[in-house]
């Protein structure tokens, strides 16, 4: 069992969770992820590491609301317990100083860009973060990513704040103003990941992206992970999550996301159902 | 004398009936089948079939103890050699093994050793709790007896510490006969639960689950701590653990890591590997979904690549999970079909339908990326290979599609890289298998071992148990020369 030490609320529907795992914490690098199950009954699901500290023994966990498992892990509160947390899981990342590295944040995609951000910054890479969101309210982390940033740009969908439009028109306008980019972390939605390489792909700047396909065991052992990369299959939780995005198979990727979507509605209703038993089609207590 | 009554069958679940469920297909003997089976054996002075078990289980005597109504002592009995009975009762291949060497077999059909073993350590369960040898049972002739090898330089309190990574068949013999031994044992394993694939392989109907509990138990109160959650290699390295006072280490990971055929469309909406589909099923429980939160999605016409005892499994699921159609597409054919004889049967019984002499060559898809249809082309055998078996030969112009919405590879598994390739001086062998002594279970890092399906490749669970013994004597000598100091 897994204490949860502080839970946060950053944004309408995304919450950061302080979890007691010392063995993970003292492991753990930028790139690391785990994977939990909440309970007897849980799935298990992949989250990264969002921060860690080995001296408190605790890792950070930010997590956005978006189906049945992330809304009832949400509805967790300091002090309660998760059943189960593996990891570190994955390969790290391979960081080594650049001239300048341009982070590109898609929504949750600033919890795992965070880490790797930082650490950037301590080894004197220069760090332009570009970070996107639907509105101002899901732009988080903002404090934090300032911190470890010599530049940040933000971009929302609505134009609640900062530039209007998509944060890969950031991107393109460095690009063509001829800024000199070593490297590109692109972290999000896949489509937004997908554009971030296509924006790149004309000025051949090298461009990571971290993948989230559907995993269950996060070791290797079912390839429910797999992935298309130059032609290959690749387990994403093993060889994985980072991979040169210019050679993954999004379209595929994309497709393979969709595959327990009537499920997925299914669980989330049976579960809203469970946590609302007013409702009367509810028999689940009469035998 | 050869005994003139014929085998008694096992009983079994109805298969109309037991399609509709995951409860045990087969029922295990009453008392008098059990009875009138064990009379059957002639009590043979060679004892062939003891031969015939990889960790020689004696047969004969604990068969004369279920003959004579001393079921418990039965039970104990088969528990010198074998700690996990109830297990190996149930998936052994007996009919390849102890039963295969049975002198009834050479004319009429041989004892059914896997049912009475099954029997014995059924009975033990129901009626007088799992004995544990060393004298904490509450006694019997038999009870204490177990097999302690001489002294060991750790007994007590002050017990050397050894980890064991891995907790199916092959981490669970291991750490049992260490802590029989006297040593301090931790077993590290990465999923939430113990088992390895007797946990997220085999399914309920076959190995209800309820009995790999209890027999993970048993191995608990022999003092073995069971840490879950930590997958070595990440959580922590080999020296992490020889750093922590572990004196000796035994991998026991597995051959989890699913090969596909290699053909276009692979990852396709609707191909899963039979270890994603088994997982999300068995250790998820996704047939209880959405009670249980994991989901799996099974088509109504479903192909399951391979003809071993996992498609086996992979097909019988696939009905329970209400498939209207499940095929068995293999290019060898009925006689090279590696699954065991009794799960074929069950099975053809359940409504599977087999495609023999017939290999597919491409998953069709539609435009948004699921599974149309397999296309597949016939075969013939040609000249035997090098292991003796006639290879199959593709016939030109033969081929056709199967109109199916799922399809599971279910054709074998390589051992697990992971911790391999975190472990810089990990001998390793052709197939990315562990090279280890097969005397001993020692690799090429002093003080680690290895055994089961990580050095052999996919194999039996009682072979996987064979191995965590033959290491368990091995780090017990290892230890007692000394090496403990370092
Ligand atoms: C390496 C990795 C790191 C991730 N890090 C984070 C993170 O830090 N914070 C965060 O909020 N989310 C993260 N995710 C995504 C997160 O795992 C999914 O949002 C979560 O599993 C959704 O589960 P659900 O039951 O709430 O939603 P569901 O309704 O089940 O699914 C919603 C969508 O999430 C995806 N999904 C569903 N099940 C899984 C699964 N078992 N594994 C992966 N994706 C799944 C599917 O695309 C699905 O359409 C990460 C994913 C990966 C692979
Ligand atoms: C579906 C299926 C059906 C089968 N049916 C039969 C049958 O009927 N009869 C039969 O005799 N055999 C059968 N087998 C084969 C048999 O189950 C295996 O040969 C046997 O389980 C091997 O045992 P093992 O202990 O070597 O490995 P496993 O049972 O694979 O256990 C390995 C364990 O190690 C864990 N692990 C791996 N890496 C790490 C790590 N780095 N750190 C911590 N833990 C780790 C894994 O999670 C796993 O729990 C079947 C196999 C399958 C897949
Ligand atoms: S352990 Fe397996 S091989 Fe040995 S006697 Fe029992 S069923 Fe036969
Ligand atoms: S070989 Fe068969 S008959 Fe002979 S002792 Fe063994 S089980 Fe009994
Ligand atoms: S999640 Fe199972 S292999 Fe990657």
């Amino acid at each position: 069992m897994y204490r949860i030490v502080r839970k946060e609320v950053l944004a309408p529907r995304i919450k950061s969770f302080l979890i007691e795992a010392p063995e993970i914490a003292a492991k753990a690098k930028p790139g690391h992820f785990v994977v939990v199950r909440l309970d007897e009954k849980g799935e298990r699901i992949p989250l990264t590491i969002a921060d860690y500290d080995a001296a408190s023994g605790t890792i950070e966990l930010v997590v956005q609301e978006v189906g049945r498992t992330t809304y009832q892990m949400g509805m967790l509160e300091a002090g309660q317990y998760i059943q189960d947390v593996v990891g570190p899981l994955g390969t790290p990342m391979h960081i080594e100083k650049v001239d300048c590295v341009v982070f590109v944040a898609g929504g949750l995609g600033v919890a795992p860009i965070y880490p790797k951000a930082r650490r950037h910054y301590e080894i004197g890479s220069r760090v332009v973060s570009l970070i996107g969101a639907q509105n101002k309210d899901l732009l988080i982390m903002r404090d934090r990513m300032e911190k470890v940033s010599h530049e940040v740009r933000y971009s929302t969908d609505d134009g609640s704040f900062g530039h209007h439009g998509f944060v890969t028109e950031l991107l393109k306008e460095m690009l063509d103003s001829g800024a000199k980019i070593s490297e590109v972390v692109a972290v999000g939605p896949l489509v937004m990941m997908r554009a971030a390489c296509r924006v790149t792909e004309p000025f051949g700047v090298k461009t990571i992206v971290s993948l989230n396909p559907i995993m269950v065991d996060g070791t290797g052992m079912c390839g429910s992970c797999r992935v298309t990369v130059g032609g290959e299959t690749k387990f994403s939780c093993v060889d994985g999550p980072a991979f040169d995005g210019h050679k993954v198979d999004f379209g595929e990727l994309i497709a393979r996301q969709n595959r327990f979507l009537a499920e997925e509605r299914l669980a989330m209703e049976h579960f809203t159902r469970g946590i609302a038993p007013e409702r009367e089609e509810c028999r689940c207590h009469q035998g | 004398m050869p005994s003139r009554v014929g085998r008694s069958p096992m009983p079994k679940q109805e298969p109309r009936e037991r399609i509709r469920n995951f409860s045990e297909v087969a029922l295990g003997y009453s008392e008098e089948d059990a009875i009138r089976e064990a009379s059957r054996c002639i009590n043979c002075p060679k004892r062939p079939c003891v031969s015939g078990c990889p960790v020689e289980v004696d047969i004969p005597s604990f068969i004369g103890l279920i003959r004579d109504g001393r079921f418990a002592e039965a039970a104990r009995k088969i528990k010198e050699k074998n700690s996990l009975p109830a297990i190996c009762g149930r998936v052994c291949p007996q009919e390849t093994q102890c039963e295969a060497q049975c002198t009834l077999g050479k004319k009429g059909e041989p004892v059914a050793i896997g049912a009475l073993e099954r029997f014995a350590a059924d009975f033990e369960r129901a009626h007088s709790g799992i004995s544990l040898p060393g004298g904490l049972d509450t006694g019997g002739p038999h009870a204490g007896r177990s097999n302690m090898v001489g002294s060991c330089p750790g007994d007590g309190s002050g017990g050397l510490k050894v980890a064991v990574v891995g907790s199916g068949p092959a981490g669970l013999t291991c750490a049992a006969d260490l802590a029989k031994m006297g040593y301090k044992v931790t077993i590290f394993e990465s999923l939430h639960s113990a088992g390895g694939v007797l946990r997220y392989g085999i399914p309920e109907f076959r190995l209800p689950k309820a009995i790999l509990e209890e027999e993970i138990a048993y191995v608990r109160a022999l003092g073995v701590e069971l840490r879950l959650n930590v997958l070595i290699g990440q959580t922590y390295s080999l020296d992490d653990l020889f750093r922590a006072g572990y004196k000796a280490i035994f991998l026991g990971t597995g051959a989890g890591l699913p090969h596909f055929l290699g053909i276009p469309g692979e990852n396709l909406n609707g191909v899963y590997s039979a270890n994603e589909f088994l997982t999300r099923a068995n250790l998820m429980k996704a047939y209880l979904f959405p009670d249980y939160v994991t989901p799996i999605k099974v088509g109504r016409r479903v192909a399951v690549v391979g003809a071993g005892n996992v498609a086996m499994d992979a097909a019988r699921v696939a009905l329970r999970l209400g498939a209207e159609e499940v095929t068995i597409v293999y290019r060898r054919s009925r006689a090279e079909m590696p699954a065991r004889r009794e799960e074929v049967e069950n099975a053809e019984e359940e409504g599977v339908r087999f495609a023999l002499l017939t290999n597919p060559i491409r998953v069709l898809g539609d435009e948004k990326g699921w599974v149309t249809g397999l296309e597949c082309i016939r075969m013939e055998l040609g000249e035997p290979d090098e292991s003796g078996r006639r290879r199959p030969v593709p016939i030109k112009g033969s081929e056709f599609i199967m109109g199916v919405d799922t399809m599971i590879s279910a054709i074998g598994t390589d051992p697990n890289p992971l911790l391999p390739r975190l472990t810089p001086g990990l001998a390793t062998g052709r197939h990315g298998n562990l090279v280890a002594d097969p005397e001993t279970g020692a690799t090429s890092i002093p003080g680690v071992f290895a055994g089961g399906d990580i050095v052999t490749g996919s194999a039996t669970v009682i072979a996987a148990m064979g191995a965590g013994k033959v290491a368990a004597r091995g780090i017990d000598r290892y230890l007692r020369a000394g090496n403990a100091e370092k």
